[in-house]
């Protein structure tokens, strides 16, 4: 494997008595698209959150290209290229779509002039391109209280892109999704994210979306990883179908 | 709008503004003078608003931009009332740039409350204070405009004049920087403050830019009401004028700067009425006028003409008030 993008080594996290995180150990190499599967509370989103400096890890560090950004907040974390969508979409329900993506682009120009209007050519352009990408231009001028859930989900997505991320980590990216919208969404998402740089790493629990829009799994379960290969590797490992898929063994 | 265009309607303001002045009785034009300071004052809570931000403590920033001005000849031999409300702005701005870092840890109620606190500590400050008059406060030497003596004549419309000036440059200023990246980013703070740190900026950095300039405004309001009242005392920073400027803000609402400075205009209205024709209760009428703006126009008297179309092909919707101060 060449140099990994995103290096996490010994990361350990508790809360009180509960272990979140028990030595995880996740090497991701450039390019990759990649799922992390378990049932609730096995560790997944304390492990993005740990990678996004939500959480601060008790021990372990975990380096971007590299460079340990162990600890750092999510907002430089974020500088350094590290950006993520939510389970619940993060976003402000007062402006539009497109106020939402004029906000993120300028969030990631990091130019926040006080003179420079918010809508100018450039910043609008990038924020068309999104728009375009993930098909929304319908609703660039609805206000995001009126969406529904599946266009506040791709509109969350497209926010975390608009700095063309290095790696970009997806929360539940179809969850609050109907089941007939789930596949669509998702397809929707990885055409949007054709012809981006970005290493993507996303948390399901749809093992149907798992196998079909990730090259490599990890499953988690009590805050360790019990199995990292390919889709299908993964999804016959006996552990994950006795704790997380849920099959016979 | 962009910032030409807004320049351009602010000089058309200013020029009618100025010119209907002559035209005006001297009782009036004081009236909208003072209505004009504290519209200033308003106005800066507004953008902490929009910001994510609330105070109760804009008293703090009144009454120093006012002690500034009233203080300048006497210490620094300043007398020009463009100066002196140029120095009580900057005085202000001084102490919002020193509070902003230790404010913007807190978010809603906990961020007012702290505001309410830094200026009830300069009113028990002031009022203690011999040098500064106490509890009496000091008079105010009257200014000179541009080298010019003001005369019993003439003295409420230079002033006027001048507060027209600063108000619309102030309210042009606004404008500009609610369409900037910044004011939308500021915004973006006010709706989801997680989201935008996410996004690689710095939430708190965008509160500090709005408290800073909610300092600088309330400075120039208080500089320009020292000088047009000849008289400052410790009840500038008292919590019943933060509570004031308060009342105004919600009766303007978030969405025009104009709507600001006519709401400041319509209490002063109101109050002097209430005081000539039912002196002990015209509070009273205060506040049923502003149940009925809170029950019928929550979003202040700014929502009773067109907000800036985001979408020409989509209807306005109605967003929350600024009662629903979001933490």
């Amino acid at each position: 494997m060449n140099k990994p993008l995103l290096s996490a080594r010994g990361l350990v996290k508790r809360f009180g008595a509960v272990v979140a995180a028990e030595d995880i150990c996740i090497d991701v190499p450039v390019g990759q698209r990649l799922s992390v599967i378990g049932s609730n509370g096995a560790g997944k989103t304390t492990f993005v959150n740990m990678v996004t400096g939500y959480l601060k890890p008790d021990s372990g560090q975990i380096h971007l290209d590299g460079d340990d950004i162990t600890g750092l907040s999510h907002q430089k974390i974020a500088g350094r290229g590290i950006c993520r969508s939510f389970q619940i979409p993060q976003l402000c329900l007062d402006l539009t779509v497109m106020e939402n993506l004029l906000v993120a682009v300028a969030a990631a120009t990091g130019s926040l002039s006080i003179w420079r209007p918010a809508d100018s050519p450039n910043w609008r352009d990038r924020a068309e391109a999104l728009l375009e990408r993930f098909q929304l231009q319908a609703d660039a001028d609805r206000p995001v209280m009126e969406l529904a859930g599946g266009v506040r989900k791709l509109l969350d997505i497209a926010m975390a892109l608009a700095r063309r991320p290095k790696l970009l980590l997806l929360d539940e990216p179809t969850s609050g999704v109907s089941a007939d919208e789930k596949f669509p969404t998702m397809e929707r998402v990885m055409e949007a994210l054709q012809g981006e740089a970005a290493t993507v790493l996303f948390v399901e629990h749809d093992m149907e979306i798992v196998s079909h829009f990730s090259e490599r799994v990890i499953a988690f379960y009590s805050g360790r990883v019990i199995a990292d290969g390919s889709p299908l590797e993964v999804m016959a490992n006996n552990d994950v179908r006795q704790y997380v898929t849920g099959g016979a063994k | 709008m962009r910032p030409t265009k807004a320049l351009l309607l602010a000089v058309i303001t200013a020029i009618v503004l100025i010119v209907g002045g002559l035209a005006a009785p001297a009782w009036l034009l004081f009236l909208v003078t003072l209505s004009a300071a504290n519209g200033l004052a308003v106005l800066g809570i507004v953008i902490l608003m929009r910001g994510g931000g609330a105070t109760f403590g804009q008293g703090m920033f009144f009454a120093l931009g006012a002690y500034a001005a009233a203080l300048a000849p006497s210490l620094l031999g300043i007398n020009d009332a463009l100066l002196r409300t140029l120095l009580g702005t900057l005085v202000a701005g001084l102490a919002g740039a020193v509070f902003a870092p230790l404010l913007v840890r807190y978010r809603g109620i906990f961020f007012a409350m702290l505001t309410l606190a830094l200026s009830m500590v300069l009113f028990g400050i002031l009022s203690k204070s011999n040098a500064l008059g106490g509890s009496d406060g000091i008079s105010v030497i009257k200014p000179t405009v541009l080298g010019v003596e003001l005369t019993a004549g003439n003295v409420e419309y230079v002033l006027y004049s001048l507060t027209v000036v600063i108000a619309v440059v102030a309210g042009w200023a606004v404008s500009v920087y609610w369409n900037s990246a910044a004011g939308l980013m500021a915004l973006a703070v006010r709706g989801n403050p997680l989201r935008v740190e996410y996004l690689g900026a710095s939430a708190r950095r965008s509160l500090g830019t709005s408290f800073f300039i909610c300092a600088l405004l309330g400075g120039a309001g208080g500089a320009i009401m020292a000088q047009s009242l000849g008289h400052v005392e410790p009840n500038f920073a008292n919590w019943t004028t933060s509570g004031e400027f308060v009342f105004v803000a919600v009766l303007a609402g978030y969405r025009r700067v104009p709507a600001i400075f006519i709401a400041s205009l319509l209490l002063e209205v109101v109050r002097s009425f209430s005081n000539l024709y039912f002196p002990h209760t015209w509070q009273l009428a205060l506040g049923a006028f502003l149940l009925i703006v809170i029950m019928f126009r929550p979003d202040g008297i700014g929502s009773l003409w067109p907000a800036p179309r985001r979408n020409k092909h989509l209807p306005i919707k109605p967003v929350a008030g600024l009662m629903e101060v979001k933490i």
